[in-house]
């Protein structure tokens, strides 16, 4: 980091820093610390006295089924997730950065679900999705399909996943739109006049140079899957039913709400801030250095 | 886009405006249904045009949240989420800007180790450490009341960062002239850099309120008194998956005027929007 620093007033900097710091002392490392502590941790059933009891909590949470059923269905959520809203924002992006008529009140449209809140999504989905009165129920009901999110764990997990990547895709249309305005133009150019067809020229030389937008959304996406879709999940679908939509934070959110297994719940928590500074760290690491293959 | 062939242009409009139909249908059908009569929604068969009720269902979604049950009216919540999200915008440009400062223009002890203490924060969001961070809310008594809902979801280096990356790219010789002139560095942070930072203080602000505003988990918590509740999470109180009861006129107007204030600031301030949004995140 380049030193600039000009003014020497130490005590001024202190108080600069000063409320920054504190804030995330008290509302970040404190209760981060705390999560890794109580994860060691085993509570009696009265919350009376606890037992430093080592890995016990993460061995118990490796042995349960539940836990490998959440993994699972992470996993599932999210490569869904992220591979539609991916490339429903590429295609969208690519038709905009054409140069016609209206193209900015497509944009506009376009960047509406970014506003809207996940779980008020969930609501709007719901609504369509509600078998007996909503419009996309009663249309799958009369052709056939016995459309039940709140009985069948396939309709529901569908469910979650047209409402994520819907609330997602414009945040993917806009990093590729940017990402596609800075392709210069005589480098697409040049590929025309070699003869190269529009859908060749996409595949051949767009795409690759669009890989470092691509990378950086696909972390970012997989974050969001696994993060940002709990107000989605427990609007729409409480994790059900028969856990088929629990992600696993949603599991750490009804572990710790039912406040049985503080313990266990913890190591949960642990266990999700690993995967988080991996992938931040893999941000990190190649999208600074901006990824050229 | 580089030939030129008569049909070209059609597909680019077929594709967008399909896309557009898919992102505004939800939206549409919810101002709809917001107009219609419950038990015309309720059988099934609600038409595609605006009904007569719209007045009606929202006057009473704002003022009495209906009187049906004990529900909260959605005009507190409203306020709620306002304060909230202004807060959150505010609080966090106010104390990254200042830090941002510090590190960037000052020589103190301690100076990296501050940055690297402030940069870990972006590593974990809140859902992760959700129930200590619960506990220590308690523990301060801010269980119910605005500074707890805020509090904690200011403590991220995301807007640090994007300031530090900012002031980085101010030209030296504009601190030595300040210098010169004579200018402390309360005066020069007044004077210089703040009319400097308009642009990225809006821009982070707009993004900063929907996020605020687009909380789920962290009011959904530590929100135990109903009127303190914000309206994210107010709708899912209103719908009832499991059972017929739901009043969707109600849930829809609610989910509208949820949807309002947020669309309203990326809609009219796009360009802002955009600008602070690819700025963050790359």
């Amino acid at each position: 980091m380049e030193n600039r620093a000009i003014f020497s007033g130490r005590l001024l900097a202190c108080l600069l820093v000063f409320p920054q710091l504190a804030i995330s002392l008290i509302f970040f490392y404190w209760p981060a610390a705390q999560a890794l502590w109580q994860s060691f941790l085993v509570q009696d059933a009265f919350g009376l006295s606890t037992e430093f009891v080592w890995f016990e909590n993460y061995v118990n949470l490796l042995k349960t089924p539940e836990y490998y059923q959440a993994i699972g269905t992470t996993f599932f959520f999210s490569l869904l997730v992220v591979f539609f809203s991916l490339a429903f924002g590429l295609l969208l992006a690519v038709m905009a950065n054409r140069n016609i008529a209206g193209v900015q009140i497509y944009r506009t449209f376009l960047i509406i679900p970014y506003a809207v809140a996940p779980a008020v999504a969930s609501v709007l989905f719901i609504f369509m999705f509600q078998p007996g009165l909503g419009m996309i129920a009663r249309a799958l009901q009369r052709n056939g399909v016995d459309w039940n999110p709140v009985l069948n764990g396939n309709h529901a997990m569908i469910l979650i996943v047209v409402v994520a990547v819907w609330n997602q895709i414009s945040y993917n249309f806009l990093f590729f739109l940017a990402g596609l305005q800075s392709i210069p133009r005589s480098v697409i150019e040049a590929a025309a006049i070699d003869g190269a067809r529009p859908m060749r020229r996409f595949w051949t030389i767009v795409f690759p140079l669009l890989s470092p937008t691509t990378f950086f959304l696909i972390i970012v996406n997989i974050t969001y899957a696994f993060f940002n879709t709990l107000g989605i999940i427990d609007t729409a679908t409480e994790g059900g039913p028969n856990g088929s939509t629990a992600t696993l934070v949603y599991k750490v959110f009804l572990d710790g709400k039912a406040g049985s297994d503080l313990g266990g719940s913890a190591a949960q928590s642990v266990i999700l801030m690993i995967i988080v500074i991996v992938l931040t760290a893999i941000q990190f690491r190649y999208v600074e250095k901006k990824v050229h293959y | 886009m580089v030939e030129h062939r008569r049909f070209g242009n059609l597909l680019p409009h077929f594709v967008l405006i399909a896309g557009v139909i898919v992102v505004a249908f939800p939206v549409y059908l919810a101002i709809i249904a917001s107009t219609h009569d419950n038990s015309v929604i309720a059988n099934g068969q609600m038409p595609l045009y605006p009904g007569s009720h719209g007045l009606e269902t929202y006057w009473n979604t704002i003022m009495s949240g209906t009187g049906k049950t004990t529900r909260e009216p959605v005009g507190g919540m409203l306020l709620s989420s306002f304060v909230m999200a202004v807060g959150i915008a505010l609080g966090k440009i106010a104390i990254s800007i200042i830090s941002a400062y510090a590190i960037v223009f000052f020589d103190f002890p301690f100076r990296m180790a501050t940055f690297w203490t402030i940069f870990i924060t972006l590593m974990l969001p809140v859902e992760v450490r959700i129930f200590p961070t619960y506990k220590i809310t308690s523990d301060l008594h801010m269980l119910d009341s605005y500074s707890g809902l805020i509090l904690p979801l200011i403590a991220s280096a995301t807007a640090t960062l994007l300031f530090r990356q900012f002031f980085m790219t101010v030209p030296k010789e504009l601190v030595e002239a300040s210098k010169m002139d004579g200018a402390g560095p309360i005066r020069f942070f007044f004077d210089t850099l703040l009319p400097l930072s308009v642009t990225n203080i809006a821009a982070l602000f707009v993004i900063l309120f929907i996020y605020g505003w687009n909380q789920y988990l962290w009011p959904l918590l530590i929100t135990t008194r109903d009127d303190m509740q914000t309206i994210v999470i107010g709708i899912k109180k209103i719908i009832d998956v499991k059972d017929a009861l739901t009043e969707w006129s109600v849930a829809m107007a609610t989910a509208v005027l949820a949807m309002l204030p947020p669309v309203a600031v990326v809609v009219l301030l796009q360009r802002l929007f955009v600008k602070g949004l690819i700025e963050t995140e790359k």
